[in-house]
């Protein structure tokens, strides 16, 4: 996971490099002097060689000291810590909504294999993934906050707003990343449904005269939702884009909008923090998930818990 | 026994074959419908300016963000332009530039996978690796760093998703590969001589084909998807030249305003352009795997 982030820290700075333009000038605009932003690159130390300027930058990092930001001159740290605060807020929403409503439109999908109901379910999932969230949000824009007027225009609710009024800002940036997510979802519960139900366990629990619920719900899904559980946190990923989007309609102050804006100004240490920020939510989310499909199954959790335990699993199987 | 050469024989894509699965295609109303969808919008792209009664250029500052009326049936943006014509010629660039990054992916997509399915070893390991890589960053953050690198232009958005795309074909294409690895015809053809080349393109690739076609469809969804987003983040196809996302950045800020017809239409002309595509797409993988 170290080695990831490392892999992760390397590429973002050189990446950060090849943006054209220069720093000084993306701060003091078009017409300044060139000896003032020459002044000012050195200032920042952006003119020292590119390894020099990577030891430094890696070593501040180390002391957990992620930069000063070109544009507002101040520590990176508070203003990605807020940003990733608020990112977090929008996509625990939209997860608490999409994990269940996913899961459970896959597996009734699965039980409908071939029919109208799983048709419409996964035509539906595949059309909202490939909508762009820009596109929704538009649309659920005009309707609610436009046409009803039941909802604001905009995601953030304001200092000082009470958790209700949050929500009621939250609800419709939520929702594009919803249907998005929606989509993929659905089709990894339903492909995993439809394997264990072809299973030979699924076969004998049936046969064994077990009620249709407790076979669905203590053998099928169970066993269907180790490969959803995987899903759910390498989405974490396709979760930054979607946020950079969302973040920008609904003008709200996340960690997509720092990176956005970050890559725009050219503010290398805000563009890098932020990116690397990422990189540790979505390495802390995939652990979790191999934690958690450690938990749900029990051959999983026999590998990792040692050589003598899974010998006896093994032939208590 | 029996089972594997019926699959065999049925696998190959025969002259034969491909007309009945075109038969079948044809008789689908969701891939009808869809292809309705996408046939209306590439007439829009190639004579769009001559279906408009406006110019999609066309400035009036007398008639600034007018409701949709009979004489604008989809209003006016900011600047007095008519919506509709906007509409109908901004399906060009992103008709343009979808296909030709998808096909561009495609292909060599398909070349690595049929690689590294064939050969395996050495080659497959390293190049899966790279694959994994690749689909760990979000492509639409990967396509903006190359676009604000290079600059925006068609050329560049068409190289750029169609490299994104690759890794994605290639996992494809190499998986498909894998299962035809094991039949006979493989052997057989070796034993007649031929070299992997003509192995891999004259006997593997006719009988992947099918998966390519479906995947070239998906793939074709999501390259909507990317454009779209890209535009809309101002990376993509740039004004005055009208386009969906483009547009929908310029006028998201009049929502408030109640200004709604310059971005809904739009918006809904990018959602039935990526719904006519994934009802071809799922009629594809449905005659495709019958």
């Amino acid at each position: 996971m170290l080695l990831t982030l490392w892999l992760l820290s390397l590429i973002v700075f050189f990446a950060g490099q090849i943006l054209p333009g220069d720093p000084g000038r993306a701060i003091l605009g078009p017409l300044a002097a060139p000896a003032a932003v020459q002044a000012l690159d050195a200032q920042l130390g952006v003119n020292r060689p590119l390894i020099t300027r990577y030891l430094s930058w890696l070593g501040g990092l180390l002391h957990g000291n992620l930069g000063i930001s070109y544009s507002y001159r101040t520590a990176v740290a508070p203003f990605v810590g807020s940003a990733l605060f608020n990112s977090l807020k929008l996509a625990a929403l939209a997860f608490v909504i999409v994990v269940p409503l996913g899961i459970a439109g896959g597996v009734i999908a699965a039980l409908r294999a071939g029919r109208l109901t799983d048709r419409v379910i996964s035509v539906t999932g595949l059309t909202l993934a490939t909508v762009p969230e820009f596109v929704s949000g538009i649309v659920l824009l005009v309707v609610f906050s436009v046409t009803f007027k039941l909802l604001p225009v905009t995601a953030a609710a304001g200092p000082g707003a009470s958790a209700g009024q949050q929500l009621r800002h939250l609800i419709l940036p939520a929702i594009p990343l919803i249907f998005v997510l929606f989509g993929y979802f659905a089709r990894m519960a339903r492909a995993g449904t439809i394997d264990a139900l072809a299973s030979d366990y699924t076969r004998t629990a049936v046969l064994k005269g077990l009620p249709q619920h407790t076979v669905l719900l203590r053998h099928v899904l169970r066993n269907s939702l180790l490969p959803t559980i995987t899903v759910i946190a390498t989405q974490t990923g396709y979760l930054i884009g979607g946020l950079v989007v969302v973040e920008t309609l609904f003008n709200y102050q996340g960690i997509g909008g720092l990176i956005y804006k970050a890559a725009q100004a050219k503010d290398f240490p805000m563009l890098e923090a932020g990116v690397l920020t990422v990189g540790v939510v979505y390495a802390i989310a995939t652990l979790a998930a191999d934690l958690l499909l450690i938990a749900l199954s029990p051959r999983l959790r026999a590998a990792a818990i040692g050589d003598r335990a899974s010998r006896a699993a093994g032939a208590a199987a | 026994m029996s089972a594997i050469t019926e699959t065999t024989v049925t696998a190959v894509v025969t002259p034969r074959a491909a007309t009945a699965r075109w038969r079948l295609l044809t008789r689908k109303p969701t891939f009808l419908v869809g292809a309705a969808i996408l046939l209306f919008w590439v007439v829009c792209a190639i004579a769009g300016s001559s279906i408009a009664s406006y110019s999609p250029l066309a400035q009036s500052l007398l008639f600034t963000n007018t409701a949709p009326s009979a004489a604008h049936w989809f209003g006016t943006d900011q600047l007095g332009r008519d919506v509709l014509a906007r509409v109908l010629v901004g399906s060009r660039d992103i008709l343009i530039i979808t296909p030709l990054a998808t096909i561009l992916g495609t292909v060599c997509g398909t070349i690595l996978g049929l690689a590294m399915g064939y050969f395996g070893g050495i080659l497959d390991l390293v190049a899966s690796r790279i694959v994994e890589a690749v689909l760990a960053l979000p492509a639409v953050m990967v396509a903006f760093l190359f676009i604000v690198a290079l600059g925006p232009s068609v050329v560049t958005l068409v190289v750029v998703i169609g490299f994104i795309f690759t890794p994605l074909i290639a996992r494809t294409v190499r998986a498909a590969v894998l299962a035809e690895r094991h039949l006979d015809y493989l052997p057989a053809a070796r034993l007649t001589g031929a070299n992997a080349w003509s192995v891999m393109y004259v006997e593997i690739l006719p009988n992947v084909l099918p998966a390519v076609l479906v995947e070239f469809s998906v793939r074709l969804g999501y390259a909507i998807f990317t454009v779209a987003t890209l535009s809309f983040l101002g990376f993509g196809i740039q004004p005055p030249t009208p386009d969906w996302g483009g547009d929908i950045a310029a006028n998201y800020g009049l929502l408030a305003a109640g200004y709604w017809w310059e971005t809904l239409f739009p918006a809904l002309a990018i959602a039935s352009l990526v719904v006519a595509v994934n009802l071809i797409t799922d009629s594809l993988e449905q005659v495709m795997s019958s």
